[in-house]
């Protein structure tokens, strides 16, 4: 009688398993998906409308079965422009949180890895760095790149002759993601650190070492997987954070500009016009409200599936 | 201790060095000029303007200039399109009105939020802990410019007494301090559960439960000293965060102070002005967080050690 051969299950999988019993992480990712799709397939669909046709026939409509949300002061289909705000702040929430966290990546550990008087000095940088008023920098710095990103976006359309229409969206954004990715690293950079010292002088890297390998192929194949989860629930807690602060500078005028919209600045134009339109506040708050709420939903799920310190709480 | 004050100060110093240098070369980064908005100035009037401030020297001389001038006489600068005004005036008249926004958001948002996560730890896992947390997890996806109006409104309406836009009398103050304190409150709840939480389940605790401590005074006499550190912890880096949602607070109900005349000064390109701003805003995180390091350091004595 031999006993049924019990599987094993590899760190991964049991995370997924420990995150797919958290029913609030769940719901915040099957709710991201459901966003995501609404608000990049959506568009796509023959019934939702233009986000920049002026109608001012029909200026601050009620929701109705032709305006699923109502119009805004000018007549444009509130539903529409819900949407591709939506794309804008999806878009600098996840690509300036790529940005930060690339760069905290390889700071942090090429920080922890050489150690001694370099790290020393690296991370004496971060703490100053860290004191630094962030949000005043983040101004400044996007104040600063704007002309480039415009030159480079000029460069875009001359070089690859595709139209104006398509590149400006992107390319405008672009002092938003450098400006809050170049200032936004300095968390996970210490995270990273960390991680990677505690790796550094266990076995497997010691035995990686004598066969020969270089500092480059320990580092990426033997030690970073190892640090791959504490990054990720960062990375997830860290895109809301990333998200107000793309609608603060917006809701300041220093962010995203007109004709470009994002949830933040909806919200500013519905907060100007509270008093008589209050659903031009009330539907881009609830979307940025719940996408935020699923991302920390999600990141605190994550952190509890992916660190087994934490999850007897 | 001492020489954890001096390490902090020096370091306090280095960063304001920074910050000082950053933002100098940052700001003449910046497209446009103080002068492109004016009518097309002729040139030989533009280059009095300059010559007047100093701004037709080479960056370095005007970066070494203005050091000089920031550290023997504390000169900030003028204003470049308001004549004879200074930065320390503007300073002066705006940080008391921030200040005071300031201490009163940070007050409510101590008085609700920590009582708030002591009574979620205490009952963890009841109503009342989920209660708590959804307040504050909406608190902390609700951003304070979603807040700011929507209590305009319905505090607008209710109480005609409450003024939502100046800043005149002392009623002038309830809403702004109240929405800038609120959005901190959700995330000093959180921070103080958690911290609360993690002592709840040490050993000494359970010592005093089985020394038959009543439960109350357990909270008060055992836990609550060091559950609070990461709440202290969070207070000093908050006051950065503070002057963030400020910008939007006052904004939104027209407070005069620092915010205000610092998004105005990025627009203006009011060079001395910003740079003037920038340096007294990281001088108050440089201080706040060393007095929150002290915080921490008299409430956890291993912290003393360890230095």
């Amino acid at each position: 009688m031999s006993a049924p051969v019990e599987k094993g299950l590899s760190p991964w999988q049991d995370a997924w398993h420990r995150l797919s019993r958290n029913k609030a992480a769940m719901l915040g990712l099957w709710f991201l998906v459901a966003i995501v799709l609404v608000c990049f397939i959506g568009p796509l669909m023959p019934f939702v409308k233009s986000p920049t046709v002026i109608n001012l026939d029909n200026p601050g409509a009620d929701p109705c079965a032709e305006h699923w949300f109502g119009t805004d002061q000018l007549g444009r289909d509130l539903f529409a422009r819900v949407l591709y705000g939506g794309q804008v702040s999806l878009l600098v929430g996840i690509v300036a949180t790529g940005v930060a966290v690339l760069i905290g990546l390889i700071y942090g550990s090429v920080s922890g890895y050489l150690g001694g008087k370099l790290d020393d000095l690296m991370m004496r940088i971060v703490d100053i760095l860290f004191a630094l008023p962030f949000l005043v920098l983040v101004i400044l710095f996007s104040l600063v790149v704007d002309k480039p990103a415009s030159e480079f976006t000029e460069w875009v359309i001359k070089t690859t002759g595709w139209s104006r229409d398509k590149v400006a969206p992107i390319t405008t954004l672009m002092p938003l993601f450098i400006a809050i990715g170049s200032i936004g690293w300095l968390t996970i950079a210490r995270i990273v650190r960390a991680q990677v010292m505690t790796f550094k002088h266990q076995e497997f890297v010691e035995a990686a070492r004598s066969l020969g390998l270089g500092h480059g192929r320990i580092l990426f194949r033997h030690i970073l997987p190892n640090v791959i989860g504490p990054v990720i629930v960062y990375t997830t807690l860290a895109v809301p954070g990333i998200m107000l602060l793309e609608s603060v500078l917006s809701f300041l005028g220093l962010g995203v500009r007109p004709p470009n919209s994002s949830w933040g600045i909806l919200i500013k134009e519905g907060a100007d016009r509270m008093e008589t339109n209050t659903w031009l506040l009330l539907f881009p708050a609830l979307f940025f409200s719940s996408t935020l709420l699923a991302l920390n939903f999600l990141g605190d799920g994550l952190r509890d599936a992916l660190d087994p310190r934490s999850s007897k709480d | 201790m001492a020489r954890i004050i001096i390490n902090r100060l020096v370091q306090g110093l280095l960063t304001l060095f920074v910050l000082v240098t950053i933002t100098f070369f940052l700001v003449r980064m910046m497209p446009g000029s103080p002068y492109t908005d004016e009518k097309a100035l002729p040139a030989h009037i533009l280059e009095q303007l300059k010559a007047y401030v100093g701004l037709d020297k080479p960056l370095p001389v005007q970066y070494l200039t203005y050091l000089k001038n920031l550290v023997f006489e504390q000169d900030l600068g003028v204003l470049l399109k308001k004549d004879g005004v200074t930065v320390s005036e503007i300073i002066s008249q705006s940080f008391p009105v921030s200040a005071l926004l300031g201490v009163l958001s940070i007050g409510i948002a101590l008085m609700v939020g920590i009582p708030a996560g002591i009574i979620a730890a205490v009952k963890k896992n009841g109503p009342l802990d989920y209660a708590c947390l959804a307040a504050a997890m909406t608190g902390i996806c609700l951003p304070s410019f979603v807040i700011g109006p929507l209590l305009a409104v319905f505090a607008g309406l209710g109480l005609k007494s409450l003024n939502v836009a100046g800043w005149n009398t002392a009623a002038d103050w309830i809403m702004p301090a109240l929405t800038l304190g609120m959005v901190n409150a959700a995330y000093l709840a959180r921070l103080t559960r958690g911290g609360m939480l993690d002592v709840l389940n040490q050993d000494y605790i359970r010592t005093a439960k089985a020394k038959g401590v009543p439960g109350w005074r357990i909270v008060t006499r055992h836990a609550l000293r060091g559950g609070l550190i990461p709440a202290v912890a969070y207070v000093g880096p908050a006051f950065a965060g503070m002057i963030s949602g400020s910008f939007v607070i006052e904004t939104i109900f027209q407070v005069p102070g620092m915010g205000q005349h610092f998004v105005n000064a990025t627009t203006d390109r009011e060079y001395f002005l910003i740079q003037g701003l920038v340096l007294f805003y990281g001088f108050l995180i440089v201080g706040a967080n060393l007095l929150s390091d002290l915080a921490q350091i008299a409430l956890n004595p291993r912290l003393r050690a360890a230095a």
